[in-house]
């Protein structure tokens, strides 16, 4: 092995041990028998217990997945046709509404919809409200999945479908969108990661009604840290951990099958 | 091939098109907007907005429109302080992101094929995790009665130097900041890093390169697209970032982001909030456009 190798993969253990470590940290604490977050007493799943038991929590939890399931499916079917818009017609104005929320910070979304539910619509603000800001900035993330899949697709397919007389529609439900449909699920599952974890955007549009996931964690973060904490970031990990897992088979699987 | 304009293709762009951008021009142009305006009215007595009154009994003027709160944003200090404070804060954690990251990406650029999605996809994967629970992370790490406090604090001790708070300092918000942002970071680097040719760098080594020279004079010049993307993706949301500060920081570390949050949900003052809102905009378009601007592919440099 030469010499920058060697630099290089210390560099490299060292940006991964970053990244992993804290994380670690809070899985393990969730399993210790202490109320503080400092030394290692012994193995229990009392914050787990205690989890379970905490009314407002779980109703939260609920809340924070209708949220996520009907944002992800909003998402997932706009965001799809800016997808497929985006890919098959030159079109100006669609890309700049689609990836401008994805780029820009949060807060100002947050903020611009908090005004508009509140002055426009006259929306009490609560699940509905969060529900159509999540839609808004994931049909960016969905889009962008599904156009990548269009990108590396061969376009011969769809003309020899026309070729062949299929109509717009024929040739959507027969050959693209089984064609995409690995990205449009990746994107739905994606939505839903990111439904289910923000904070910025669920802050701003929340009201004062309903217990919503990551308001709870952070009100927790903020006045009383316990390590029921760590046991709901561990759940949580295991939950997004699984669609990201998922989301990545279904893509590769594309990919596999591409390189045929 | 059938080309382009029949009806039925036109019907079927807007079907296509019309949904996704009838809900983006309600949701977010709209929403925009009214952002813009609300900036240019008057606070109401309790919080949010004074009444558009009719001219008659208008107590503000004719429209019930002013520019009072951008006056207000350039005649205090304080807000250019904290404008600055945030740019300072953002530049920072973009150029540790760009320290930590680099060797990272050259060296998953650099692997074997088959390793090199493993490697990217263990860089994404913290993402799993909460938002919140990645800051939360460092608040237990942190700490005043954490392993690590404990250890740096024997070792200045070591030196002769008093015990120092890690948490709730800017040192904190820098190292959540860059923890919160290192992916965005690896991943465009990355991206450009793996196109790279070898042969460039067996050619310069030919030519009687050394390793740094290989690096400086050949790898980092055709990396700077890589670098200015990366960078345009963790400098601009550092910029409008409430939460590290907020659960990271100290009373004094407040940045616009904490600035713009407490104009809603605190002092509910939403045209000075709108105001600080339209000027973020301002900052992270013109940084939008400067990286753009550096981003694009380099011109072969002509002898």
């Amino acid at each position: 092995m030469r010499r920058s190798n060697i630099w290089l993969w210390s560099a490299a253990a060292l940006a991964y041990a970053f990244l992993y470590i804290p994380l670690i940290i809070v899985v393990v604490y969730s399993f210790n028998d202490s109320k503080l977050n400092a030394e290692w007493v012994g193995f229990t799943l009392s914050w787990y217990v205690a989890l379970f038991n905490n009314q407002e929590m779980l109703i939260a939890a609920r809340n924070s997945l209708i949220i996520a399931v009907s944002a992800s499916f909003l998402a997932t079917i706009l965001g799809t046709m800016a997808g497929l818009a985006i890919h098959r017609y030159k079109l100006k104005f669609l890309p700049l509404l689609v990836f401008t929320p994805v780029a820009m910070p949060e807060i100002l979304l947050g903020v611009a919809l908090l005004l508009f539910f509140l002055q426009v619509l006259n929306l009490t603000l609560g699940m509905i409200s969060i529900i159509i800001a999540h839609t808004t900035f994931c049909i960016g993330f969905v889009a962008i999945i599904v156009r990548a899949r269009l990108q590396g697709m061969d376009e011969s397919i769809f003309e020899a479908a026309r070729d062949l007389g299929a109509s717009p529609w024929q040739t959507f439900r027969l050959i693209t969108l089984p064609l995409i449909m690995p990205a449009v699920v990746a994107g739905a599952l994606m939505s839903f990661t990111l439904s289910i974890d923000d904070f910025v955007i669920t802050f701003f549009t929340k009201g004062v009604g309903e217990p919503i996931l990551p308001i709870q964690i952070y009100t927790m973060i903020k006045i009383a840290v316990t390590p029921e904490v760590n046991a709901i970031s561990t759940l949580l990990m295991l939950l997004t951990l699984t669609m990201i897992i998922i989301a990545a088979k279904l893509d590769s699987g594309v990919l596999r099958r591409e390189a045929k | 091939m059938i080309k382009g304009n029949t009806k039925a293709n036109r019907t079927a762009k807007w079907l296509v098109s019309g949904p996704p951008l009838l809900f983006l021009l309600v949701f977010f142009v709209a929403p925009s907007l009214i952002m813009l305006f609300t900036s240019l009215r008057f606070p109401g007595e309790f919080g949010g907005l004074a009444p558009i009154a009719a001219p008659a009994e208008a107590v503000h003027g004719e429209y019930g429109l002013t520019l009072e709160t951008y006056q207000f944003f350039f005649s205090d200090i304080l807000y250019a302080e904290i404008f600055l404070k945030s740019f300072a804060v953002a530049a920072a954690s973009t150029l540790i992101c760009l320290i930590m990251a680099y060797p990272l990406a050259l060296l998953i650029a650099r692997s074997e094929k088959r390793f090199r999605n493993l490697m990217v996809l263990l860089v994404v994967l913290p993402f799993a995790s909460n938002f919140l629970i990645r800051i939360y992370a460092w608040m237990i790490i942190l700490g005043p009665e954490s392993v690590f406090s404990h250890f740096i604090n024997a070792l200045l001790g070591a030196f002769g130097i008093a015990p120092v708070t890690l948490l709730f300092s800017p040192f904190a918000v820098l190292v959540g900041m860059v923890y919160v942002h290192l992916p965005f970071m690896v991943l465009p680097l990355y991206t450009n890093l793996e196109k790279h040719d070898p042969a460039l760098l067996d050619a310069a080594q030919d030519l009687g390169a050394n390793a740094w020279q290989r690096f400086w004079r050949v790898t980092w010049p055709l990396s700077l697209p890589g670098v200015f993307s990366g960078a345009a993706l963790v400098f601009i949301p550092v910029l409008g970032m409430f939460a590290v500060p907020d659960i990271l920081g100290g009373t004094g570390d407040i940045l616009i982001g904490n600035l713009i949050k407490d104009q809603f949900l605190g002092t509910r003052d939403w045209p000075f909030g709108s105001t600080l809102s339209i000027m973020l905009t301002l900052a992270v378009l013109a940084i939008t456009a400067l990286a753009a601007w550096f981003a694009r592919p380099a011109a072969i440099p002509e002898r």
